[in-house]
C-alpha cells in the first residue's frame, strides 16, 4: 500500500462500506490496516527516485544489509531519573552561592536586623507618600498658602527662590571666591601653627628674648604715638598706672609664691636661685615705680633694690625635722653631723621628742603593764614605744605644740631615726657618737629603765638565723627616712611584731608544713603476720626476712605543688563547698582546646568595674540587634549576589492589587520619567 | 584631716559645685573612675557571683506568656501572619472559621466563615492587600484583607474549585504565583483558574508545601510517603526525594541561610538539612516527647520554635541539638500550628482548644523601651551569663525548666527506651560479624533513602 502511494497514477478511491476506527486523512482507506511498515517498502522508492543522491542511496542499502537493531530508548522513569539529577546538580550549585554570604553572617560578631536597612534621616514627602492628594479643606488652605508663598507642593524639591539662588553665582566668581577663601584659610592656619609652634618652645631665654623683644617695639611704638598721637599714649600711659596700682595691691613678685620660697631655700647654696630671687624683686620694683614724665632724671640709680632680699634667705637650711614651725626661719646653730648614735641614744632620742605630755602618757601606761606582765619583752616595748612615739610626733604636727621644747630641738633633731630591726640595734650599738648629747631636761625614768635592761634577754625573739637556713639579703636602710610611706610601714611592722610577739610563728608554720608532708606521704603497709611459718609469742619478733617480704611500700604521690616554696602552704584537698562552683578539669567546655584558654577566658573582665565605658559597650554588644516594631525581611537574592539577576523587574514586585497597584503605577511612572 | 596644720598657711578643699551637685533629681553625675587592677582585685570571683545573680534574675523575670486570644469555636488549625503589619494576624480553625486579629488590643478584628470541613491552609498575600485560604471542601478562596462596608456579605475576591483536596498553600514572595499541595503539588497563577505547573511524584498526598523565601523558585514538600521533595519551579520535574524512617508533618525554610530547611518529622525530633547533602541532615533536634506539628523559623534565622502534639512549644537554636526554651501551659492542649513574629519578639501559638497564645521570645526580655541604661545592663548580664556558662552553677540554674509531669514522664520513659535500644544494638554489634552491623549516629539513623 505504502508503495503505491507515491506513484504518479492516482489511486481510485475505494468506497468506504463500514465504519471503521482508522480513517486515513488521505483518503486511504482501511485496506492494510494490521500491515506492518518494513524498511524496503519505504527504500523501494527512494531506488527509483532520480533526486536522490548516490551517496545516499548506497548508505540506506548499506543500512538495510546491516543486521544489528537499533537500542531501545530509554523509559521514561530513568529519563525523568536523569533529568532531574541534572536539575538538581544545576540548583545545587546555584544555591552554593549563598555560601560566603551564609559563614560571614555566621561568624559575624553582631548582625543588626533588618538587614539593608535604608538610612534614617528625614525624607522628602514623595518618598513617603506616593500618590497623595489633598482632600480636606484644612489641607486645601494650608497647601494654597503654600502655593502663595511658592513653597514646593509637588515634585520640585526647592522653592523658586532656592533655585534663584543657585543660579545667581557664575561659574567665575564662584572660582574666584572659593581661590580667596582657600588663600585666608590657609594663612590662617599657617599662623595658628606658628603660635603653636612657638607656644610649644620650652627655652625660658627664648620667650625672655621674645618678650624683651615685644617690649622694645612697644617702648618705639611708645615714643612714636607721643608725638604723632598723644590722646592714645596717654591712654596708654593710663594702662601702665593701671598695671602699676595691681602690681602693688598684689604680692606677685615679692618672693612670697612658691617657686620664691624654694628658691629661698636653695638660695643659700645656689648663686643662680639667689639671682633669679632678686631679678623678680627687681621685676617688683621695676613695675611698681611710678612712671614719670620722661626727664632728665630717668636714669636713676637703683641699687637699692639689692638690700630687699629676705633676711631668711641667708639663714642657714631650715631643720630636718620640721616639727616646729616657730624654729622655721630662723638662725640655727651649726650642727655636729650625727651618722651613728648608741642604743642609748636612740633611745634618749626617742625619749627628747618634743612631746612630752604624750611621752609621760607613754611611760604611765607602760608602767601599768609592767606591774601587770612582770615578763614583758623589754625590745619588743622598745620597739611599741617607739612606735607610739611616732605616731604622737605626726600628732604634734597636727597641733599639739608646746612651746617648751624649744632648747632641745636643735640637738636632737634625729627623732626620727629608726630601729628596723634586731640587727640594726646591735649594728647601732657598737658605734659610739662622738659627739657628747646635751642632757634632756625631761623626766627620763623611762628611758633609764629602758637602757638598764640587759641585752641578752631578746632571748624570746624569734632568732632568725635559727628559722631562716637561707641567707638574708641585707637591705641597707637610709638611717633618716625620707618618705612618709616608709614610716608608715615600720608602724605596720612594728604592729604586726607586737601583735605576734608570743608566738613563735615560724618555726609553728614549718612544723605544720613538715607535718602535713609527712601525712601525705604513703605509708608502709606491714603484712607480717606473726607466728605464720615460724615460732610466735611474746617477745619473738617475726624475722627479718618476713618483715621485709610483708612490709609494701605504696608508690610516692606526685609532689606537692609547695615542695620548692619554703614559705608556702598550698592545700591539695579538695575543697567541696568550693568545687560545685567550678569546672571540672575533666569536662572542658566545647570551643576550648585547653584548660589555659578557658582560663583565660574568664580572665579578663568585661564589667564596667574594670573597664572603661566604651570597652565595655564593645565587649558587652549583643550578638542579634532588631529593631523595635521593624519587619525582618528574609533576605533578598538581588542584594547580596549582584551579578546574577533572576527576575528582570528586579526587587520590585511584580503585580500589585488594590491601592498598592496604583502607587506601584506611580513609582513605575517616576522611574521611566526619570 | 591630715595636713590641716601643714604650715603657716591653712590649705582647704575647694571643690567647684558643678562637679558634684545635680541640675536635677534625675541627672546622673559622671563619676570619675580609677581603673588601676590593684584597686578592684578579685575580678573573676566578683564577676562570677554576678554572673550567678544575672542567672538567678533571668528565671525570676522569665514570664514568656504574653496573651491569649480566645474565639475560635473550634481546635486552630493553622496560623499566618500578616505580610506588612506586625499587629494583624490571620488563623483558620477546624470548622472552616478564618478569623483576622489585633494583636495589640488583643481582638478579633473579623471573622470569616471561609469553607466547609477544616480550612487546611493560610498564607498572605506579599503586598498585605488579600489572604488566600484552602480547605477541605477543594476550594481555594482568596478574601480581601480590608473588610467589607457594613451591610455588605463577605465574598472571597476569587474561587477556584480543584479537584481534590488542598492541605496547604504558600505565596510567592515577590510574584503573583501561588503553591498548593494535595494530592500533587500545584503552581498557580493568581490570574487563572487552573495550575499553571503541576508536580508529582509517586505519592498520593502531600502535607504541607513551601517556598524558599530567599531562592524564590525552589520549592519543599511532606509528602505522606515519609518523604520531602524538592521542586524547581523552572525545571520540568523535581529535584530530589529524601524518604525518612517517619513522616515529616511541615517544614520551614531558613529565612537568612538560603540552603537550610527544617522538617517537623512525627518520631517527636526535627531535622534540619542542608539541600546540597540531602542524605544526612545537619542537626538533629531532639527534645519534644511527642509527634512534632509545626515548626517556624525566627525572621533572623538564628532560631526556630517548634509546635508539639505533647502540649508544649520548644525554641531552638538552629545549630544545637536541644531547645534552649520550653513553653506551656496548664490548659494549653496539643499544639497544632506555631508562628514566629516578624519583628523577632513574639511566638504565636494555635492550639486544639481554640485558643491563639503569644508568648515572648525571648521568656525573660523587658517590653517596651528600654533605657540606655536599662540597655546596657541587660547586655551586661546577657554577657555574664554566656562566659560563665560552663560553670555549674549558672548552667544549672539558667538550663532549669518547670515541665508538666507527665511530660517529665514520658521523657524519662523515652531516655530509657532509648538507651535500651543503644544497649540492644550494642549487644546485636557485639555478637555478629565484624562489620556486618555498622554503627551509625543519631544523624543517620533517621534517613531511609535518598531518592534522585
Amino acid at each position: 500500500a505504502i508503495s503505491s502511494m507515491g506513484s504518479r497514477k492516482r489511486k481510485k478511491q475505494n468506497e468506504r462500506s463500514e465504519a471503521s476506527v482508522q480513517v486515513s486523512e488521505f483518503f486511504v482507506n482501511a485496506e492494510g490496516t494490521g500491515e506492518k511498515v518494513n524498511l524496503s517498502d519505504l527504500l523501494g522508492t527512494v531506488e527509483k527516485t532520480s533526486g536522490a543522491s548516490n551517496k545516499t542511496k548506497k548508505q540506506l542499502r548499506n543500512l538495510q544489509s546491516s543486521k544489528e537493531t537499533l537500542e531501545l530508548p530509554l523509559n521514561k522513569q530513568q529519563t525523568e531519573k536523569i533529568q532531574r539529577g541534572i536539575a538538581y546538580e544545576k540548583t545545587a550549585a546555584e544555591v552554593s552561592c549563598w555560601r560566603n554570604i551564609i559563614l560571614q553572617n555566621q561568624k559575624a560578631e553582631q548582625m543588626v536586623f533588618p538587614l539593608n536597612q535604608e538610612s534614617p534621616g528625614p525624607k522628602r514627602v514623595e518618598q513617603v507618600v506616593a500618590g497623595w492628594k489633598v482632600q480636606t479643606p484644612l489641607e486645601q488652605e494650608i497647601f494654597r498658602l503654600l502655593h502663595i508663598n511658592s513653597q514646593p507642593v509637588d515634585d520640585p524639591v526647592l522653592t523658586p527662590v532656592e533655585e534663584q539662588s543657585l543660579k545667581a553665582m557664575s561659574l567665575e566668581e564662584a572660582k574666584i571666591r572659593r581661590a580667596e577663601l582657600q588663600k585666608a584659610r590657609a594663612l590662617q592656619s599657617y599662623y595658628e601653627a606658628k603660635a603653636k609652634r612657638e607656644k610649644k618652645i620650652k627655652s625660658k631665654k627664648y620667650h625672655k628674648v621674645q618678650r624683651k623683644a615685644k617690649c622694645k617695639d612697644f617702648l618705639k611704638q611708645f615714643d612714636e604715638m607721643v608725638k604723632t598721637n598723644p590722646e592714645g599714649a596717654l591712654e596708654e600711659l593710663k594702662k601702665m598706672e593701671l598695671s602699676r596700682m595691681e602690681e602693688r595691691m598684689s604680692l606677685k613678685h615679692q618672693n612670697s609664691g612658691k617657686w620664691a620660697k624654694s628658691k629661698a631655700i636653695m638660695a643659700k647654696y645656689d648663686d643662680s636661685a639667689r639671682k633669679a630671687m632678686q631679678e623678680q624683686l627687681q621685676m617688683n620694683k621695676d613695675l611698681t615705680q611710678k612712671i614719670v614724665v620722661p626727664s632728665d632724671d630717668e636714669h636713676e640709680s637703683n641699687e637699692e633694690g639689692l638690700e630687699t632680699i629676705p633676711d631668711f634667705v641667708n639663714d642657714s637650711e631650715p631643720v630636718i625635722d620640721s616639727v616646729n614651725p616657730w624654729m622655721r626661719g630662723q638662725l640655727t646653730h651649726e650642727e655636729p653631723e650625727v651618722s651613728c648614735v648608741t642604743t642609748e641614744d636612740v633611745q634618749t632620742a626617742e625619749e627628747e621628742n618634743e612631746e612630752e605630755e604624750l611621752v609621760g602618757e607613754f611611760e604611765r601606761k607602760r608602767k601599768l603593764r609592767q606591774a601587770d606582765e612582770e615578763d614583758l619583752i623589754p625590745t619588743e616595748e622598745e620597739l611599741m614605744r617607739s612606735e607610739k612615739t611616732l605616731e604622737g610626733s605626726n600628732q604634734t604636727r597636727e597641733g599639739l605644740n608646746t612651746p617648751g621644747q624649744e632648747d632641745e630641738e636643735g640637738l636632737l633633731n634625729e627623732g626620727q631615726i629608726r630601729v628596723r630591726n634586731i640587727e640594726d640595734l646591735e649594728v647601732l650599738g657598737e658605734f659610739v657618737d662622738p659627739q657628747p648629747i646635751a642632757e634632756p631636761s625631761l623626766p627620763r625614768t623611762a628611758a633609764v629603765e629602758a637602757t638598764s635592761e640587759p641585752p641578752y634577754k631578746k632571748k624570746r625573739e624569734i632568732d632568725l638565723k635559727e628559722v631562716l637556713t637561707k641567707e638574708a639579703k641585707a637591705v641597707k636602710v637610709p638611717f633618716l627616712p625620707t618618705v612618709v610611706d616608709e614610716e608608715e610601714r615600720d608602724e605596720q611592722i612594728s604592729i604586726i611584731k607586737e601583735a605576734f610577739a608570743g608566738d613563735d610563728v615560724i618555726s609553728d608554720f614549718i612544723k605544720d608544713k613538715s607535718k602535713l608532708e609527712a601525712a601525705g606521704r604513703p605509708e608502709v603497709v606491714d603484712l607480717t603476720l606473726p607466728g605464720w611459718g615460724e615460732w610466735g609469742g611474746v617477745g619473738l619478733k617475726p624475722s627479718r626476712w618476713k618483715r621485709k617480704r610483708f612490709r609494701i611500700k605504696t608508690a610516692p604521690p606526685p609532689p606537692r605543688q609547695d615542695q620548692k616554696l619554703p614559705d608556702v602552704i598550698i592545700s591539695e584537698n579538695r575543697n567541696a563547698s568550693v568545687a560545685s562552683h567550678q569546672v571540672t578539669n575533666r569536662l572542658l567546655p566545647f570551643p576550648f582546646q585547653n584548660t589555659a584558654q578557658f582560663e583565660s577566658s574568664i580572665r579578663t573582665p568585661i564589667g564596667p568595674t574594670w573597664n572603661t565605658q566604651s570597652v565595655v559597650k564593645n565587649m558587652t554588644k549583643p550578638k542579634v540587634i532588631t529593631k523595635m516594631g521593624a519587619i525582618i525581611e528574609p533576605m533578598v537574592k538581588e542584594d547580596f549576589i549582584k551579578n546574577k539577576t533572576t527576575t528582570p523587574g528586579g526587587k520590585g514586585p511584580a503585580i500589585m492589587l488594590g491601592e498598592n497597584k496604583r502607587i506601584l503605577f506611580v513609582k513605575c511612572l517616576k522611574k521611566t520619567s526619570l | 584631716h591630715q595636713s590641716a596644720y601643714e604650715s603657716d598657711n591653712i590649705k582647704v578643699l575647694c571643690r567647684n559645685p558643678d562637679d558634684y551637685v545635680r541640675e536635677t533629681t534625675r541627672d546622673i553625675q559622671r563619676v570619675p573612675r580609677n581603673y588601676d587592677p590593684t584597686l578592684h582585685p578579685f575580678e573573676v570571683p566578683r564577676e562570677y557571683t554576678r554572673a550567678l545573680n544575672a542567672t538567678k534574675l533571668e528565671r525570676v523575670f522569665a514570664k514568656p506568656f504574653v496573651a491569649s486570644l480566645d474565639g475560635h469555636r473550634d481546635g486552630i488549625s493553622c496560623i499566618t501572619k500578616h505580610a506588612k503589619s506586625l499587629s494583624t494576624v490571620i488563623s483558620g480553625a477546624c470548622d472552616g472559621e478564618v478569623k483576622l486579629w489585633n494583636l495589640p488590643r488583643q481582638e478579633c478584628l473579623r471573622t470569616v466563615q471561609a469553607h466547609e470541613g477544616f480550612v487546611r491552609g493560610i498564607c498572605s498575600r506579599f503586598c498585605g492587600t488579600s489572604f488566600f485560604t484552602v480547605g477541605d471542601d477543594k476550594t481555594i478562596k482568596q478574601w480581601n484583607l480590608e473588610a467589607p462596608g457594613y451591610g455588605v456579605r463577605e465574598e472571597p475576591i476569587n474561587t477556584i474549585l480543584g479537584k481534590a483536596v488542598f492541605t496547604g498553600i504558600d505565596h510567592h514572595q515577590r510574584e503573583s504565583t501561588f503553591v498548593t499541595c494535595g494530592q500533587t503539588v500545584d503552581i498557580w497563577d493568581e490570574q487563572r483558574s487552573s495550575p499553571i505547573r503541576s508536580f508529582s511524584w509517586g505519592v498520593d498526598s502531600f502535607s504541607c508545601v513551601r517556598y524558599n523565601p530567599v531562592e524564590t523558585e525552589l520549592l519543599a514538600s511532606c509528602a505522606s510517603d515519609r518523604s520531602i521533595v524538592l521542586y524547581d519551579t523552572r525545571e520540568s520535574a523535581p529535584l530530589r526525594k529524601v524518604i525518612m524512617q517517619l513522616r515529616s508533618n511541615t517544614l520551614c525554610w531558613n529565612p537568612m541561610e538560603a540552603y537550610y530547611f527544617t522538617c517537623a518529622n512525627e518520631d517527636y525530633n526535627l531535622y534540619t538539612y542542608d539541600i546540597r547533602h540531602l542524605d544526612v541532615p545537619v542537626t538533629v533536634h531532639m527534645d519534644h516527647v511527642s509527634a512534632v506539628l509545626d515548626v517556624d523559623y525566627s525572621p533572623t534565622g538564628r532560631e526556630f520554635v517548634s509546635a508539639s502534639f505533647d502540649k508544649t512549644i520548644r525554641i531552638f537554636p538552629k545549630d544545637k541539638g536541644h531547645s534552649r526554651e520550653v513553653y506551656h501551659t496548664k490548659r494549653m492542649q496539643h499544639v497544632i500550628c506555631v508562628r514566629w513574629s516578624a519583628d523577632n519578639k513574639y511566638v504565636l501559638s494555635g492550639s486544639d482548644e481554640m485558643n491563639i497564645r503569644l508568648w515572648k521570645a525571648n521568656a525573660s526580655e523587658k517590653l517596651g523601651l528600654l533605657s540606655t541604661r536599662e540597655k546596657a545592663a541587660a547586655h551586661y548580664n546577657k554577657k555574664l551569663i554566656e562566659k560563665f556558662q560552663h560553670h555549674p552553677q549558672v548552667r544549672r540554674i539558667a538550663r532549669h525548666r518547670h515541665l508538666p509531669g507527665d511530660i517529665l514522664k514520658q521523657k524519662r520513659e523515652q531516655r530509657e527506651m532509648k538507651e535500651a535500644r543503644r544497649r540492644r544494638e550494642q549487644n546485636v554489634r557485639k555478637h555478629s560479624k565484624p562489620g556486618s552491623v555498622p554503627l551509625l549516629t543519631e544523624k543517620e539513623k533517621h534517613v531511609a533513602a535518598v531518592v534522585e
